[in-house]
């Protein structure tokens, strides 16, 4: 029935088609279907990517490129001005390299405890537990709000009136108020990040423990492996694909936090917790006059860390998908 | 072609020019700290009912999107035909010199110096925007605090120590959390920062921020943030240059004193109603002045638009006397027409205490300094405040020194000055 409807609708296509293909001949037909999206991508990929380079190499606070001066690489120069690169008060662009430290200690703590909650979370949810269904999909509920409710959630949370400091009252223990203290700011940060994105790699690590062959951990029962050992010698090593895969992942997507953070915190308290993203969004857009040649030099080196990250995980995946 | 098709074609080319010329829409970018949109809305239907084909649409934003997208649109060539604005000479590049459309003679009369604050400079002598909303900052105490802690509200000449020192005694008699807060902004502290005797600008004119009485008021600041007399958490609990007001704690009743400014008497009105009494009083003496900041917002058309005879009419028909004083009145905010002010306004919305309010702020307008005006009318005032809220606040945290957070804010205004070409 639904194919005699739509005959006549495919008998209409099969006209232009048969006419592009004695036009353009077969090979070539493809760039006929690219092109729309060739041109999409052209214009909101590839030149943004472009533009950013021309902004990176320019200065004055001007926005269109004609009216900005050719400054060379004074933009990358100012940002990498450091007597010591682990002391940010020693840096030109201080607030630049404060936002460097935070990033790389928020990716390591975040991604740190992204992947070993997450693997728990998948072995257990991995049991024949009761409401097995349920708390799977508990755990990736967060993965599908949006992040300013997240941030708005937390923030709520633990607001010097919040219902956390209400719980601590309530069993007689003292208020906190939390974002005034940089590291308890930054603990709550990378807390947020990983309760909103957990979900998303609890969910690849189960498909990885599902995809783990059974008769394994029965030869396994057969030897008496006790399940500490079980778990050592089968279930990490079998794992290990899905978790270098998911470890790249978390790693890229901590380097680009921003939005959770930002409506969380605002960067603070001061640069407590302005990640390298927020940085970039400041300094080009949100200050004045619009520093467009720092941000855009500052997300080129941001750039080519994740193009290492990126081959990193080109590399880990085509590794496991060779055995 | 026959006559008959000669004349049809004729008649459908008029019709075609004729609905151009005829349907004409300006598109108005506005935000509110109360209820300006709406106000200005009322008086702009009157002007689209005396201008046949004339549509104005009022896109109301967050504030926000006024200091972040705005900009932007303006600087690709896509922004509205029209806006209120707050950064009033940072983006005099854009504006539409309404000179050529109006009385230039009753702008001056009415907005006087004002119309400063609009332009490039001093060579500048176009007419660019309606100053629709002329704000001062000074502060909110809660009197009903004051009375319940039996301590006398400090008066018309006291100093910021006299305040704190009250503020401090009615807090700790009533357990109110908060004794002082101020708004973060660079341009709140502005006026404080005057008052210890900052000077902002050198001798022939150049931005400086920092020097000795911006450095005291700023370690003076750091110091009641440590030892409590401010909420730490409006300056301290954020960064970068993220906007933190105390208004929501002193609607609450937990904030003795609240340095904020005239824009908020509407929302201190409708908000705290009958649940305590409050009050605006002068702007606390530093060893140099009293002084607030000046400030507020304006309606500005922007030359890339399409009508600009249309754009410089609306502004214009706003601008005038008993529209001017109707969109003050309705919106609850102080006038910046020389003869509206003369002639004193009527607040009919407001209660009582909004009333007082609205008069203590004018009131306080002659013992502005100025220096609040010439940093007010500068057109790089923005990265200025931005500089001070986010350096200071790093001494707040203990991210920085004092000394070292003043340090940094001379290098950041060097490099905003260099990358502005100034």
């Amino acid at each position: 029935m639904l194919l005699r409807l739509i005959s006549p609708l495919m008998n209409l296509i099969d006209l232009p088609m048969q006419f592009l293909q004695r036009r353009f001949g077969i090979t070539r037909l493809a760039w006929v279907f690219l092109l729309p999206n060739l041109l999409l991508f052209g214009t909101f990929a590839f030149l943004p990517i472009l533009l950013n380079f021309a902004y990176a190499f320019t200065g004055t606070d001007k926005i269109l490129l004609m009216e900005r001066s050719f400054v060379g690489t004074e933009n990358f120069v100012q940002l990498l001005d450091c007597d010591n690169y682990l002391d940010p008060n020693t840096c030109v662009r201080d607030l630049f390299w404060r936002s460097v430290h935070n990033t790389a200690w928020f990716i390591v703590l975040q991604v740190g405890f992204m992947v070993g909650l997450s693997l728990l979370t998948a072995l257990v949810l991995n049991r024949k537990i009761r409401a097995r269904g349920f708390f799977r999909a508990v755990f990736f509920f967060p993965v599908l709000l949006s992040p300013v409710v997240v941030a708005l959630i937390w923030k709520w949370v633990l607001q010097r009136n919040g219902i956390l400091n209400a719980g601590l009252e309530a069993v007689g223990l003292e208020s906190v108020v939390w974002m005034l203290d940089r590291h308890w700011a930054f603990f709550w940060s990378v807390f947020l990040s990983v309760w909103a994105h957990m979900g998303f790699y609890t969910l690849i690590l189960l498909a990885g423990l599902q995809a783990i062959p059974r008769d394994v951990y029965e030869a396994a029962v057969m030897d008496a492996a006790n399940p500490w050992r079980t778990f050592r010698r089968i279930t990490l090593p079998l794992l290990m694909p899905t978790m270098l895969v998911v470890l790249v992942l978390a790693l890229i997507k901590g380097v680009q936090t921003f939005d959770e953070v930002y409506a969380f915190s605002g960067g603070g308290p001061g640069s407590a917790t302005t990640l390298i993203i927020q940085y970039i969004y400041e300094t080009g857009f949100a200050g004045a006059p619009r520093l467009f040649g720092p941000a855009a030099a500052a997300s080129l080196l941001l750039a080519l860390l994740l193009v290492v990250l990126t081959g990193v995980q080109l590399w880990i995946t085509r590794r496991s998908s060779n055995g | 072609m026959t006559l008959k098709q000669g004349i049809f074609g004729m008649a459908a080319g008029l019709l075609v020019a004729g609905s151009a010329a005829m349907a004409q829409e300006i598109r108005f970018m506005c935000y509110s700290d109360g209820n300006e949109c709406e106000a200005a809305g009322e008086i702009i239907d009157r002007f689209e009912a005396e201008n046949e084909g004339v549509t104005v649409v009022i896109d109301k934003v967050p504030y926000k999107a006024i200091l972040e997208n705005l900009p932007v649109q303006l600087a690709a060539g896509t922004g509205p035909d029209m806006a209120k604005v707050t950064d009033l000479g940072g983006l005099s590049q854009y504006y539409l010199d309404l000179a050529p459309h109006v009385d230039t003679a009753y702008w001056e009369e009415s907005f006087g110096p004002i119309l400063n604050w609009y332009r490039s400079g001093p060579e500048d002598s176009g007419v660019y925007g309606l100053h629709s909303q002329l704000t001062i900052t000074g502060p909110y105490i809660n009197t009903t605090l004051f009375e319940q802690a039996g301590v006398e509200v400090p008066g018309e000449d006291a100093t910021w120590d006299d305040w704190a020192e009250a503020a401090r005694a009615v807090a700790e008699a009533t357990e109110t959390p908060f004794a002082m807060a101020i708004d973060r902004s660079g341009h709140r502290i502005a006026g404080p920062a005057i008052s210890y005797g900052a000077q902002l600008f050198a001798e022939d004119g150049t931005p400086i921020l920092v020097d000795e009485g911006f450095q005291t008021f700023a370690q003076k600041f750091v110091d009641w943030n440590a030892d409590g007399t401010m909420a730490r958490d409006v300056w301290g609990a954020t960064g970068g240059t993220t906007y933190q007001d105390a208004a929501q704690e002193f609607i609450n009743g937990e904030l003795v004193f609240y340095y904020s400014g005239s824009w908020n008497v509407q929302r201190m009105d409708s908000s705290i109603g009958d649940a305590f009494d409050w009050a605006v009083v002068s702007s606390p003496c530093g060893p140099a002045a009293c002084s607030g900041m000046p400030g507020g917002a304006g309606i500005v058309g922007f030359k890339d638009t399409e009508h600009p005879e249309i754009v410089a009419k609306l502004i214009d028909f706003l601008a005038q006397k008993d529209n001017y004083a109707e969109l003050a009145g309705k919106s609850l905010n102080i006038p910046a027409h020389g003869v509206v002010i003369t002639e004193g306004m009527t607040y009919e919305s407001a209660s009582p205490a909004a009333g007082a309010a609205l008069n203590a702020y004018a009131s306080q307008l002659p013992k502005v300094s100025p220096i609040a005006f010439a940093y007010q009318g500068y057109k790089l005032n923005r990265a200025m405040f931005n500089i001070s809220a986010t350096r200071i606040t790093q001494a707040i945290v203990g991210e920085l020194t004092v000394e070292e957070a003043m340090e940094r804010a001379k290098e950041d205004l060097a490099q905003a000055l260099d990358e502005a070409g100034e």
